[in-house]
């Protein structure tokens, strides 16, 4: 029974807090948590499971004889371990998330509640087909969506996230030229301002990759990709909008240059949010195109994925598709599960079974809300959002790119810190003590100091003036000399700033028993 | 439209502000050939219900596992996951975070990730584990990947046990990167096949168990075999609840430890997300792929955690990085880790022994119906069914999923009259007493 608070109303104090230190460590709500490792539940568990009829007897020497080393918890300790772990998190669902080029936008709930029906999740991959036609129809009709924004006439829905929708691309194009006597082509060109998954995903498959000048207004140099397409040139990967957060205008001209050179044109899908709805990729002259539905379609990040990487692919590029696909039957829908007979030309397989349902149906949902008018005006006030954030941070802070509009993310450069003391670093976790999560810092790599800024359509305007007045309060005090606010920050963060050096020289990677616990006394 | 915040008031005055005539000058870049005035070919915006009847209705054209008897496995397994996992994994803080690149805000899906190294690495007996990788699958592809750069050789050996899924995702993705991938013939103990492979041009060798027939296998010897020729032995298992009553891989001698982690606090999904285990000797981690999370201090000397050693990483080494991948399966691994906690060493040992012992019903309830080929078994069998693909579809009719014939997975293996039953905690007495009279019902 809750005490009664009548007759004892509370009153403020006189004193102040500053310098008031808990006695047992914790700060009020916020408290140190242990390991599970630490919580001395090495006989526990939270779960009640029926007694095996049979034993393990036929298994003979194969069953695992010594202490496993696993801690278990009641529900109710797990819960409170997880839940207190999970406060010591920023999230979308707090504030605005700004890191450019990840697009953090809302995640609907009702897709949440879709991906749980169990219809779709107690699904198993390989039950019979004929008992799976309304998960296969889902992705069919997401694959339709796909194709249609992006006008292009194939897709390939496997892949299990960006990098790995970059390097099913890229497989293609290699089969493609294989298939056409070109598999001499060896070199990907990448602009230098590229994500590091660009020449990584190349070298991955066995290319080499060149560098792309950029112009002095941040786009692709033309003049020299013109020089560095020869009959090596298996592939250019271009980010569009870039990652300096511009539209590549000379798009046309770059795909038409690549394809007089016989070579393909992967773009890299990680900014289709810019544009979804208004621009479709197909008409710009792409081969193909990794979607991250955790970006543009909103499946949620969920600290570090899963997300899905479904590629669109060009007629040309389109036979050489990794297996599975689906055919519609004369019963239904059809899976391909072998590349094999007809389809001998698919280049193999990027995962077990069929991609990532779950993401799928996410963002089917998240698609069928926004629909054809809701998708177009996603892409209209995610750039409005970015060009907001420049008008307002740019008289104090430096965009790199000030002439033209940007697209859905505003870059700026460390140029205004000049003789501040402050770095780029220090400005971003002074950021943390005002309630926000850092800009994405120091890429791209081709701008000084680099904090590209990237809104995302579902922030409304009085989130972003609370952003812009944070930021510029923070910018005055830069330049004001209130270096510490900046070199020692964060300060009301879980934690202060942490020692990635010894981090990496000591590497502790697991939880090991002190000498004490009884794991290492048996 | 219920997620864009906008008003036209605030657009308006936002335009002001920049000031843009209208946002069709913010999109003065794009070319005038490449924009669209008209809208595309595709619904306008609906409204929740209208969404949730249409998902509905596609969700109810589908028999759910649940349905009746289900006795699939082959890499994917039914297992009940405590209601208390689904509530934690969608708690904002988790479910709506980035990868934690700023720690001092991060500290909860970071010590997550730690204590799922930690378990990770106590499964499989090993040293090491990463933050996860994409699946079962496309682990075991970075593991050969790994072995080549470890070894500095160009030949991998795939076990014929290996589910034929994984063996096609190593082949084309290995064989990318230039590695000669020799797959051997499938069959029901092919581990004994291994050694005779195994020569000093060889980089790693990839063993399943329990196999994708289910037959559990103990690979020391493969494991000596292995080494003494230079190679590493990479140990596959798709199914992670097997770790609770099977000797380790780490025990066995494997080098790396690869396995599918959607038994453990993760649905089917039809196929996906899941989340791909990956552990390894201490050793070999500078050349592991994928996110580490480590200890360290804050300023103040208070334990924390972060992701490190990322000069192996795409984002820090481009084109020189272990591996590719970026976004993984975090939140598929704090299912996993809230799961593992749950249960503890005491629930995982009951509920392997429990999977063992359903495993062992079936084989005993089909024992004089179908030949039963695997000697000894986690949770899977796999039995002699001539036609097995056509059995399973006739089974259907009376509501009965009895498996995966051989033959989907490999279809130029000839063992069309191989079929796979798995049998987990969720198999009820009467399941398998439903299937065993399905079967005797056909011979009779």
């Amino acid at each position: 029974m809750a005490m009664s608070n009548v007759g004892r109303p509370t009153q403020p104090g006189a004193a102040t807090s500053e310098g008031h230190a808990s006695l047992t460590g914790g700060r009020g709500l916020l408290q140190d948590e242990p390991l599970i490792f630490e919580l001395g539940g090495w006989d526990k568990t939270g779960v009640d499971i029926d007694a095996p009829e049979h034993d393990a007897s036929d298994l003979g020497g194969l069953v695992r004889a010594g202490p496993i080393g696993l801690p278990g918890l009641s529900e109710p300790e797990t819960m409170r371990h997880y839940v207190r772990l999970s406060q010591k998190n920023h999230a979308i669902d707090l504030a605005i998330y700004p890191l450019g080029s990840c697009t953090m936008k809302h995640n609907p709930r009702l897709n949440e509640k879709m991906a749980r029906l169990a219809g779709f999740a107690d699904l198993h991959p390989l039950q019979p087909v004929s008992t799976t036609q309304g998960a296969l129809e889902l992705i069919d009709r997401l694959a339709h969506w796909l194709k249609t924004l992006t006008a292009m006439p194939a897709v390939a829905m496997t892949p299990k996230a960006g990098a790995n929708g970059e390097l099913c691309g890229l497989l293609c194009i290699r089969a493609a030229h294989e298939a056409a006597g070109q598999g001499h082509r060896r070199t990907v060109l990448v602009p230098t301002s590229a994500h590091g998954t660009n020449p990584a995903t190349a070298a991955f498959v066995g290319y080499s990759v060149t560098e792309i000048a950029q112009t002095a207004d941040g786009r692709v140099d033309l003049v020299d990709l013109a020089a560095k397409l020869g009959p090596d040139v298996a592939a250019i990967m271009v980010t569009n909008p870039n990652t300096c957060g511009l539209f590549e205008r000379d798009i046309i001209e770059i795909a038409r240059l690549t394809h007089e050179a016989g070579a393909y044109f992967y773009c890299d899908g990680a900014n289709f949010n810019a544009i979804v709805g208004r621009v479709r990729p197909g008409d710009l002259g792409v081969d193909a195109m990794h979607i991250n539905l955790h970006k543009t379609f909103s499946t949620p990040h969920g600290g570090g994925g899963p997300g899905a990487g479904p590629v669109v692919l060009s007629k040309a590029l389109a036979p050489f598709a990794p297996a599975p696909w689906f055919v519609h039957g004369a019963d239904g829908l059809e899976l391909v599960e072998e590349a094999i007979g007809e389809a001998a030309q698919a280049f193999g397989r990027m995962c077990a079974f069929h991609g990532q349902m779950g993401m799928y149906v996410r963002a089917y949902a998240y698609m069928r809300s926004h629909g054809a008018d809701g998708l177009r005006q996603v892409a209209e006030d995610a750039v409005l959002n970015a060009n907001y954030i420049k008008a307002r941070l740019g008289g104090v802070m430096t965009p790199a790119f000030p002439d033209g509009p940007c697209m859905h993310e505003a870059l700026f450069d460390d140029a205004w810190l000049e003789g501040t003391g402050v770095t780029t670093l220090d400005f971003a976790k002074a950021m943390i003590d005002e309630g926000f999560h850092p800009m994405t810092m120091y890429f791209p790599l081709v701008v000084h100091g680099a904090m590209l800024i990237e809104p995302t359509e579902t922030e409304s305007k009085r989130e972003l003036d609370r952003f812009c007045d944070a930021l510029l309060a923070l910018a005055q005090a830069a330049k004001a000399g209130d270096v510490e606010r900046f070199t020692g920050a964060p300060y009301l963060a879980p934690l202060r700033r942490l020692d990635e050096t010894q981090a990496a020289r000591k590497p502790k990677l697991a939880w090991r028993p002190e000498p004490a616990t009884p794991l290492a006394a048996e | 439209m219920r997620y864009l915040p906008l008003t036209p008031d605030d657009r308006a005055q936002m335009l002001g502000t920049i000031g843009a005539a209208d946002v069709e000058a913010l999109f003065a870049d794009v070319p005038a050939a490449a924009r669209k005035a008209a809208l595309f070919d595709l619904p306008n915006h609906a409204g929740e219900l209208e969404v949730e009847r249409e998902l509905s209705g596609l969700a109810a054209r589908n028999r759910p596992a649940g349905a009746g008897p289900f006795f699939c496995g082959a890499g994917a397994y039914r297992h009940h996951v405590p209601a208390s996992v689904d509530h934690i994994i969608q708690r904002s803080e988790f479910l709506t975070s980035y990868t934690p690149y700023q720690p001092e805000i991060a500290q909860g899906t970071l010590q997550v990730l730690f204590e799922f190294q930690t378990q990770v690495a106590a499964l499989t007996g090993l040293e090491v584990a990463n933050a996860s990788m994409y699946d079962g699958s496309t682990a075991c592809a970075e593991a050969v990947m790994m072995a080549q750069r470890v070894t500095r050789r160009e030949k991998a050996i795939l076990s014929g046990g290996l589910h034929p899924h994984y063996a096609a995702v190593t082949q084309t993705i290995a064989h990318a990167e230039g590695m000669e991938i020799l797959r051997q013939k499938a069959a029901i103990d092919a581990e004994a096949a291994v050694i005779d492979a195994i020569d000093s041009t060889v980089a790693c060798v990839v063993v399943q168990t329990p196999n994708v027939f289910g037959v559990v296998t103990d690979v020391t010897k493969i494991a000596e075999a292995a080494h003494a020729a230079g190679a590493l032995l990479i140990v596959v298992t798709t199914e992670a609840v097997s770790f609770g009553l099977l000797k380790s891989p780490g025990e066995m001698g494997a080098d790396i430890a690869v396995a599918e982690g959607q038994s453990i606090g993760n649905a089917l999904n039809f196929g996906g997300p899941y989340v791909g285990l990956f552990a390894c000797r201490e050793k070999l981690v500078r050349q592991m792929p994928g996110r580490l999370c480590g200890e360290t201090l804050d300023a103040e000397g208070r334990r924390g955690y972060v992701l490190t050693l990322s000069t192996r990483e795409q984002h820090i080494r481009r084109e020189k990085a272990t591996s590719n991948i970026c976004t993984n399966s975090g939140l598929c691994a704090l299912a996993f880790t809230i799961h593992l906690s749950l249960l503890g060493e005491t629930g995982l040992r009951q509920l392997a022994a429990l999977n063992h012992s359903r495993a062992r019903e079936l084989a005993g309830a089909l024992n004089g119906v179908a030949e039963v080929l695997t000697p000894r078994v986690f949770n899977e069998i796999a039995v002699r069914m001539p036609n097995a693909a056509k059995v399973v579809e006739d089974l259907l009719a009376e509501g009965i999923v009895a498996g995966v014939p051989y033959s989907r997975l490999d279809p130029h293996a000839g063992m069309d009259d191989v079929l796979l039953l798995a049998a987990t905690e969720t198999t009820t007495t009467e399941d398998i007493a439903a299937l065993s009279a399905a079967l005797k019902g056909r011979i009779g």
